[in-house]
Order: structure tokens, then C-alpha cells, then sequence
């Protein structure tokens, strides 16, 4: 399992892996909002948290299809199959890879991204304890939509239509739980909810992907 | 010793039945290469004897994490270099030494290079020098040696061989001779499934919307 999570991460950083596409993305959604909404800070530090929490969703989205595509294409998800590592693992190493590669570098990225937006610095630390908390679950949820659409040509749009409604909870108490730091208000309810929604998809999601997988490879 | 025993096997492709009726029993140290048309389902039966699809019917008995199956694809990693593509396989099967396997398929003075920059040939060599690390006893192989040449067909055939005499089993698909006389030879023409207006077995209903 090691093994299979240094070869995701080696691949992901060798040419062509896409390493930095969904860092890149956040980077142009964020340095383009204050051109279309205008300069005024006080608008931009209300929207902030929204945005920060739009741009890392539609950033994660834009990497999902290759969680398993690139692996169907070449043939080595079969062998994966057959190799004597249950399925149910190789999804979790794989979107416990997909995070390391695209969720992780919004966490890290996200204070400086903030400021770009005029975030409140109180709601810095928030954002960054949001996105830690919240961008597990959209790397497991994504491998849902990239297992159902895993025999498809251009399966993007249709992953996109199915895994964006499942990332709505993730979104509301993600947003909402930096909007309350930066007020000051308490924050436990939507960090136990964005905490709690993420641990039950880790322990729940696994089970559904593999399912889909082994129906896509009959 | 019997390894592999196969009895009344049925196997559909996209609810489809293409076989019926298959039974064979595959001992340790001997290969048994499956003949049949294009279509005629070896694919699928070996996709089945895998575990990669349900049987229709039939029941397939083997030891338990006894099977290496190698596809048509070779599931190499065009960026990751022969080495590294070797070590993944071997420690996912947990055997780790890979060099008697790069000396065996003669991959030895290619193992720095990237998977991209092989040769179709080389690629294949790579891919069946992975079930050389997977230290599976029954090997199930579809269509091992295209794109390979004459010299690297005998290679293959050496390895079998080996695996064999080591007390191995092996379950090829294939169109061309591989230089393995003491293989039984199994046509899967008298197999084929009836159709069901025929009063062939029908495939499960929903298997086409899956």
C-alpha cells in the first residue's frame, strides 16, 4: 500500500502528472475575483471565505478524472484488482494520494491566497484549520464520481454533474465555519459538522468506490 | 497436483453467454494454452478465472492468492523507469528481488530507461518480467507474446518453462505457436454458448446496464 501511494505521488510529480494544475487553478480564480468584483476590500473580505472554499472545490474537481483513468487506460488498474491488496485500499491510498498532490498545497497556499482577498486575519487560522478539515472528503468523494466514470471517454462533465452535489455539505460548513471566525462567533457547530461529514466519508466512501470499480472492469 | 479445476464454467461478455460447459483441470508443472476465433470469449474466460467478472455458472477452484494474470495492457507507467516499475509490482506482492526477473525477460541494461521510451517488444518483456516478481504459482496469460520477435518468444517460452519446472501451472491464450510442445491444447470452438432463442442459457438481465 506504501508502495502504491510512492508510486501515485512519484507519477504525480513526473511530467505530464499534474502536480501544481489544481494550485495553479486556485492561483488564477483567486487573483481574478478582485478584477471582476471590484477593489473595495470590504466587499472582498465578506466574499473571501466563499471564494478561498470555490476555488479549492472546482481546483480538486479539475484532477479527479485521472484518479483512476490513467490507471484503467494503461491496464494496471486490472492488475491492481488482482493484486493482493483489497480494493477498498487502493481507492483510500489513492485519494489519500489525490489530497497529498491537490489538497495539501491549497492548505499550505491558502494564508497567502487570503490576503490576495483581503481575508480578515483573524480568519486566516480558520481558514486554514477549514480546508484541512474539509479537502479529505473531496478527495474521497471525487473517487466515487472518477470510479462511476471510470470506463468513459471524456467522462469529466458527467464526474463533475455526479460528485458536486456531494460537495455542497462540505462547502456550506466550510465557508461557514471561516465566516465565524472572522466575526469572532463560535465555530464549533460548523467544525464539528465539516470534521464529522469528512470522517464519515473516509470511512464509508472507500466501500462504495470499489464497488463501482469492480462493476466498471466486468 | 491439481491446481486449477474448472467445472460447467459459463462466461458472458456484456450479457452475452460466449462459453458454456468449459471444465479443465490444470496441474502443477503443466500449461494449457486455450485456442479458439477471434471472439470466441478467451478473454473473458481468463478476465473470469481472474475474478475480474461473476461466472455465469460453474464454479472455478483454486488455492487462495494462487493467480498472476497479465492482459493484453501491459499496466506499465510510461514516466516511471523499468526499475521502478519492477519494484512497484514486486513490493506489492511483497518478494521484493527483482533482479532475477530483469535477467531472465534481458532487461538488465535497460532498467534506467522510462517506460515511454521502449519499444513496443521491450514494453511486453516488461510486462511479463512483472509476473516473474509476482511468485504466483498459475499464471494466466492473454495473449503473452504479441509485438514480441522470434528470440523473445523463445525467451518467454524459456521462463514458462522455468515457472513450470518449479512446479508452477500456467493458462495461456494464444493464436501462435510459443515453442512449448509439452502444452495441452485446449479448442474453445465446441464451447460456444447458444443463443438464447436456441434455448441457451440467458444472461443476467441487467449485466447490460452495468
Amino acid at each position: 500500500m506504501i508502495a502504491l501511494l510512492l508510486r501515485d505521488l512519484r507519477l504525480a510529480v513526473r511530467a505530464g502528472g499534474g502536480f501544481g494544475l489544481g494550485l495553479a487553478f486556485f492561483l488564477i480564480v483567486v487573483t481574478l475575483v478582485p478584477f471582476g468584483v471590484g477593489p473595495q476590500g470590504e466587499i472582498l473580505a465578506r466574499i473571501a471565505p466563499g471564494i478561498l472554499w470555490l476555488g479549492a472545490l472546482l481546483a480538486c474537481l479539475l484532477s479527479l478524472d485521472r484518479i483512476f483513468a490513467l490507471d484503467f487506460e494503461d491496464g494496471s488498474l486490472d492488475l491492481l484488482v488482482t493484486a493482493p491488496i483489497p480494493l477498498e485500499g487502493v481507492v483510500s491510498i489513492k485519494a489519500l494520494a489525490h489530497w497529498i498532490t491537490t489538497g495539501l498545497p491549497l492548505v499550505v497556499a491558502a494564508p497567502v491566497f487570503g490576503i490576495l482577498l483581503h481575508l480578515a486575519p483573524e480568519a486566516q487560522i480558520w481558514m486554514i484549520v477549514a480546508l484541512l478539515l474539509g479537502t479529505p472528503a473531496l478527495s474521497v468523494l471525487g473517487t466515487f464520481g472518477a470510479a462511476l466514470t471510470v470506463g468513459l471517454k471524456r467522462g469529466g462533465l458527467l464526474l463533475s454533474l455526479l460528485v458536486l452535489p456531494f460537495y455542497v455539505p462540505t462547502l456550506i460548513f466550510g465557508a461557514e465555519l471561516v465566516r465565524r471566525g472572522a466575526e469572532g462567533m463560535n465555530t464549533q457547530v460548523p467544525l464539528l459538522m465539516l470534521a464529522g461529514i469528512t470522517a464519515a466519508t473516509i470511512a464509508l466512501v472507500p466501500f462504495a468506490s470499489a464497488a463501482a470499480i469492480r462493476v466498471n472492469l466486468r | 497436483m491439481t491446481m486449477l479445476s474448472v467445472e460447467g464454467l459459463a462466461v458472458s461478455r456484456g450479457g452475452l453467454p460466449v462459453l458454456e460447459n468449459i471444465g479443465f483441470t490444470l496441474e502443477a508443472g503443466h500449461a494449457l494454452v486455450l485456442r479458439g476465433p477471434n471472439g470466441i470469449g478467451k478473454t473473458t474466460l481468463l478476465r473470469t478465472l481472474a475474478g475480474l467478472q461473476p461466472a455465469l455458472a460453474g464454479t472455478v477452484s483454486m488455492p487462495p492468492e494462487s493467480m498472476a494474470y497479465a492482459a493484453h495492457s501491459d499496466g506499465l507507467k510510461s514516466t516511471l523507469t523499468v526499475r521502478e516499475n519492477m519494484t512497484f509490482w514486486a513490493s506489492v506482492y511483497a518478494t521484493h528481488d527483482i533482479e532475477p526477473a530483469l535477467d531472465r525477460m534481458n532487461l538488465r541494461n535497460l532498467d534506467h530507461r522510462a517506460a515511454h521510451s521502449l519499444s513496443a517488444g521491450q514494453k511486453r518483456r516488461l510486462g511479463l518480467a512483472r509476473l516473474l516478481v509476482t511468485g504466483r504459482p498459475i499464471w494466466v496469460l492473454d495473449e503473452p507474446t504479441v509485438s514480441l520477435d522470434t528470440a523473445s518468444v523463445a525467451l518467454f517460452a524459456e521462463a514458462v518453462r522455468g515457472h513450470l519446472s518449479t512446479g508452477g501451472a500456467a493458462l495461456i491464450a494464444t493464436h501462435i505457436d510459443l515453442g512449448l510442445e509439452e502444452a495441452r491444447v485446449l479448442d474453445l470452438a465446441p464451447f460456444k454458448a447458444k443463443p438464447p432463442e436456441e434455448g441457451g442459457m440467458q444472461g443476467a438481465f441487467d449485466e447490460a446496464f452495468l
